[in-house]
This record gives C-alpha cells, sequence and structure tokens, in this order.
C-alpha cells in the first residue's frame, strides 16, 4: 500500500483541462517533488489531493483512504501548509495552534503540550503570545507548518514552504522538513526551488500543461538526462570562428561557453584525447577539461523547457 | 474523533474574534435603541412601545445576524482562513452550523436589548415568553441562515453588505413590521409572504400583544422550512462553489 495513490487524475474547469490523467504515487516515509512552472496545474493536483477541488475523473487514495468516500478519514492523517500562512491574525501563536488542534477534536489540556514543543521547535517560544499579525513573513511561515503539525500527521502537503522568506527561516525549515521525514512523516512538496527540490525529495515528478512528464529518483532522472554528455574546455586564448573545429568533429554540437571556454555535447561518449591533439594542432593550449554532470535545473529545463530562472521570476511576480 | 470539540472551538473563536468586539456589541445596543426611537417618535397614531416591539426585535435580529456573517464567512474565505477550516475531518452541514452558531446567538442577544429597554418604558405583563422565545430564536435562524445563504453567494464582504441590503430593507416594509399587511397594496402582499420575516414578526406580535394574521403553527412550519432550505441552499452553493 501506498502513502498516496493518483491514478488517471484529471480535472475540467469547462473546455480547459487543468490535470491531464495524470498517475503517480508516494511511497510510506518517502519526500515526493512535485515541480512544474505556472499554470501547470501543481496547485489544482494538491487542491483534489487535500480534498479542497474535486477530481472530473481517476481515483486518489491517501493512507488506504479512498477518495471522495473517505475523504473525511484521509484528512485526519494529513497536514496541509498552503503557499500563503492562513492563520487568525487576531490569535496568538500559541491559541491558533490549540485551535487547529481543536479542529482534529484534541482537547486543549492535550494540544497545549504539543503546541508549546512545536513553539520551541521553530523558535517561536518567546512570541508564542503576540498576535499573529504581528509576526515576520518567516514566523508567519513556521507557525503555518507548526499548525499543520499540530495533530500529527502521517503525511504533509506544503505547497511552496520557503517561497518569499529570508533565508535563516528557509533553511530552519528545510532543517525541520528533514527531521520530520527521518521521523517517519511521509512529504508532498511542491517548490519553485530546484535546489531545495534536490536537497529535500527522494523522488520527483515534473508536471507541464496537466501532464507528468517525468518521474523518477534524483538520480534516475539525471542519469536519463545524462544520456548527453558534456565537456567544457578553457583555453589560454580568446576562441575565433568555431566552424573549423565543428569540421573537424561532426558528430558533437559545439558552443561557444565564454570567451576562452567552448562546450562540447554528444550524444555518445565524448573522448577527450582527439580534442587535445586538435587544439594542440591548432596551438591552443589546455587550461582545464572538465566532464559537465547535469544539474536538476538542467534536468528540469530540459524537461519542461522552461528555465528556472525565469520560473522563480515568474512565481514572484504571481506573488506581487 | 470529538467533533463537538472542533464545533465548540470554531464557536468560541468565533465570538472572541468578531462577535464580542466593541464595535460589534456597540451596534447590537445601538441599533435596537434607534429603530425604537424613530419609530416611536414618529408615531403619530396612538402606537405604543408594546405594538413596536415585535416589529424592533425581528429588525434587531435580521440586520445583526446578516451583517455579521459576511464578515465571519466572506472575509474568511477571502483570507483563505476558511480553507482550513474545510480542510478540518468534519462534516460540513457541522462546520457550517459552527460558524453560524455564533450569529445565531448574537441575534439573541441583540432581541434581548430592545426587549430589556420596553420593559422599563411599558407594562409588559401578558406576554407569552416562551413563545417569544422560540420566536426570537426561529427569527435569528433564518435570518442567519439568510446571511449564510448571502455570504456564500459573493466573493467581496461589500458584495455580502450591498446584496444584504437587497434582502433587508424591503422587509422592512413588506413583513408587516411596522406597516401592517393589511395596509400593504394587493399586488405587493404575494410577496411579503414570499419573505421569513413576515412569519416570525406574526409569531412574535401574537406572542407580545396578541394580535395575528396567521395561524402560530402555520409560523412556525414556514419558518423552520425558509430555515433548512436556506441552510441546505447555501451548503450546497459552498460545495458547487467553494469545493471547485
Amino acid at each position: 500500500m501506498k502513502a498516496l495513490h493518483v491514478q488517471n487524475l484529471t480535472k475540467q474547469f469547462g473546455d480547459l483541462t487543468a490535470v491531464n490523467g495524470v498517475n503517480f504515487f508516494v511511497e510510506y516515509g518517502e519526500v515526493f517533488g512535485f515541480l512544474g512552472p505556472n499554470g501547470a496545474g501543481k496547485t489544482t493536483t494538491i487542491n483534489m489531493l487535500i480534498g479542497l477541488a474535486r477530481m472530473t475523473a481517476g481515483t486518489i487514495s491517501v493512507m488506504g483512504h479512498s477518495y471522495p468516500d473517505a475523504l473525511k478519514m484521509a484528512q485526519r492523517e494529513i497536514g496541509v501548509v498552503p503557499d500563503e500562512s492562513n492563520l487568525y491574525d487576531e490569535m496568538s501563536g500559541l491559541e491558533n495552534l490549540t485551535f487547529c488542534a481543536s479542529l482534529y477534536g484534541i482537547p486543549r489540556k492535550d494540544s497545549e503540550p504539543r503546541a508549546l514543543d512545536l513553539l520551541h521547535q521553530f523558535d517561536l517560544h518567546d512570541v508564542k503570545d503576540k498576535a499573529f499579525k504581528a509576526y515576520s513573513k518567516g514566523m508567519k511561515r513556521k507557525l503555518t507548518i507548526a499548525a499543520a503539525l499540530i495533530h500529527k500527521p502521517s503525511l504533509l502537503f506544503l505547497d511552496e514552504p520557503t517561497s518569499g522568506i529570508d533565508v535563516a527561516s528557509a533553511r530552519q525549515i528545510r532543517y525541520e522538513l528533514k527531521e520530520l521525514n527521518q521521523n517517519g512523516t511521509t512529504i508532498f512538496l511542491t517548490t519553485h526551488y530546484i535546489e531545495e527540490a534536490d536537497r529535500l525529495c527522494d523522488r520527483i515528478a515534473f508536471i507541464v500543461a496537466g501532464d507528468i512528464v517525468r518521474t523518477g529518483t534524483v538520480t534516475e532522472l539525471m542519469q536519463y538526462h545524462e544520456s548527453e554528455q558534456s565537456v567544457e574546455f578553457t583555453l589560454d586564448q580568446p576562441l575565433g570562428d568555431l566552424s573549423s573545429i565543428q569540421e573537424a568533429f561532426p558528430q558533437t554540437a559545439i558552443e561557444k561557453a565564454g570567451e576562452r571556454s567552448l562546450r562540447i555535447r554528444s550524444v555518445q561518449s565524448v573522448d577527450l584525447l582527439p580534442f587535445m591533439r586538435y587544439f594542440d594542432h591548432v596551438g591552443l593550449q589546455v587550461y582545464e577539461a572538465r566532464i559537465l554532470r547535469p544539474s536538476l535545473e538542467d534536468v528540469f529545463v530540459n524537461v519542461t523547457g522552461i528555465e528556472a530562472e525565469k520560473m522563480k521570476n515568474n512565481q514572484r511576480g504571481a506573488h506581487r | 474523533m470529538n467533533a463537538w470539540i472542533a464545533f465548540l472551538s470554531i464557536l468560541k473563536k468565533d465570538m472572541q474574534n468578531y462577535y464580542l468586539k466593541p464595535p460589534n456589541i456597540s451596534w447590537g445596543i445601538l441599533f435596537p435603541i434607534a429603530w425604537t426611537l424613530m419609530f416611536f417618535l414618529r408615531s403619530e397614531a396612538a402606537i405604543t412601545i408594546r405594538d413596536l416591539l415585535p416589529g424592533v426585535i425581528s429588525l434587531s435580529i435580521l440586520f445583526g445576524t446578516t451583517s455579521m456573517l459576511a464578515v465571519t464567512i466572506t472575509f474568511e474565505k477571502k483570507s483563505r482562513a476558511f480553507e482550513r477550516l474545510l480542510l478540518a475531518p468534519i462534516s460540513l452541514n457541522l462546520l457550517m452550523l459552527a460558524k453560524t452558531s455564533g450569529a445565531i446567538l448574537f441575534g439573541i442577544g441583540g432581541a434581548a436589548v430592545p426587549t430589556i429597554l420596553a420593559a422599563f418604558l411599558t407594562d409588559l405583563s401578558g406576554v407569552a415568553w416562551g413563545s417569544v422565545l422560540i420566536g426570537v430564536v426561529l427569527i435569528a435562524l433564518t435570518s442567519t441562515f439568510l446571511g449564510l445563504f448571502i455570504a456564500v453567494s459573493v466573493k467581496e464582504v461589500f458584495e455580502a453588505q450591498t446584496f444584504s441590503n437587497f434582502f433587508r430593507f424591503p422587509m422592512v416594509f413588506l413583513c408587516g413590521l411596522f406597516i401592517p399587511l393589511t395596509h400593504l397594496p394587493l399586488f405587493l402582499r404575494p410577496v411579503s409572504y414570499l419573505l421569513p420575516l413576515t412569519y416570525g414578526n406574526d409569531l412574535l406580535s401574537s406572542a407580545i400583544t396578541g394580535a395575528h394574521l396567521l395561524p402560530n403553527t402555520l409560523n412556525l412550519g414556514m419558518l423552520l422550512l425558509f430555515s433548512l432550505g436556506l441552510f441546505f441552499m447555501s451548503t450546497r452553493n459552498i460545495r458547487r462553489k467553494w469545493i471547485l
């Protein structure tokens, strides 16, 4: 049995297909990343998984509870951190946490010690009696995560947990998420920060225009991308025209990577020796030859066709 | 899971965050006083406080409840705090009852203000207090669920207030609060019978002054029917519009 199992999940808004028959699963104890550009269908998918949107077709099973019949059973076992902090401005940090616990039927005498622990864990104990509206953005984010954890969920959904907050808070949140996962909580994470997904996730799915275009472990995704090998040479002199080197090595794609460097890509393994001989022949000295390992960002760009930086900027714009 | 812990907690949170705030308390006190004085001072006929009391009570409840729902529902929906409640493992019906219970209590409390004032100003002996209480509770229920229906039909708080007035102000004149239904033009009377406050006010009049147009059982039945109808239409709208 999987912690989350989604089959042929589809969501249509009139003629628009926002999510197009996606299939994926999340194992118990896994951190699963869900990445995609704006408008790809991430939030719609999450909303269906947590019960805030109805699916048009398909099946969802969360912790063994199938939707829609057992939605409320499943909701007992999930925690949700939305992309915007949505606690109550007038209530203090402690009151917000005990209130959230009460929504799960936990009486105050049981929830208060747990709330105080969480406030300690997220370094919010000193401001526990302050109104939520007086919290900084990072503190609000941390309290929102604490609120999602108050009833000890088995599966935690996080939508952009570190978006738009300070570096220290973001680091602490990542640390706490790792700790939580090590203690057995399954995590479903959407993020625009590729490096965050790289650091935290065991497996990742890329969603583009409502379709999941690739799913796998970070290593698997890298290996897929590594079917094309890249080598970067740094030379002693600025490069001129590339046509002669391209003629000498027609099986490879050669491009300038800088004033004195060039990048060679090939679907086959790149043998460095012929290139070294060529550079020697034309009187160029090689300072450095580097085999380029793809980053998750490269994989993302390759799979989605969208520059990660552009995606982040779009997201900032959307938040504004 | 004890769903009643969630129910009471939502009710307590709404009371503390919204209903027991000084502006709302003053609204609940000043509004009924203003209505009472307005009708009492402007009336040149031999109208007594006792005659005015059913209408003032009805109005106090109507305006108090419908105004508050726009805040507790529409505002929370707008700020996405309502999503947190929708994610709770309790049924939507129980959740909406919890969200509306505060308004119902606020409406009942609002009804107490003109009643207490009237007790100081006139002789209220002979009033059927049990029937008054039933009438007040049923008017509070229907008005709250009307407010809920309005709140879930709009997106912005100001839209809720505007839409509320579309229902509230006609009720002031068409439900027999201060103008008896028999004095209304014939073509307007069918409209009166489509409005829940007509039945609530008639029930209160019967209990306070003894005068009424309709049988009390009909009034009770219609108020219950309106309550159930508005509540289920509202929850249906939430499922249809908010859980997309």
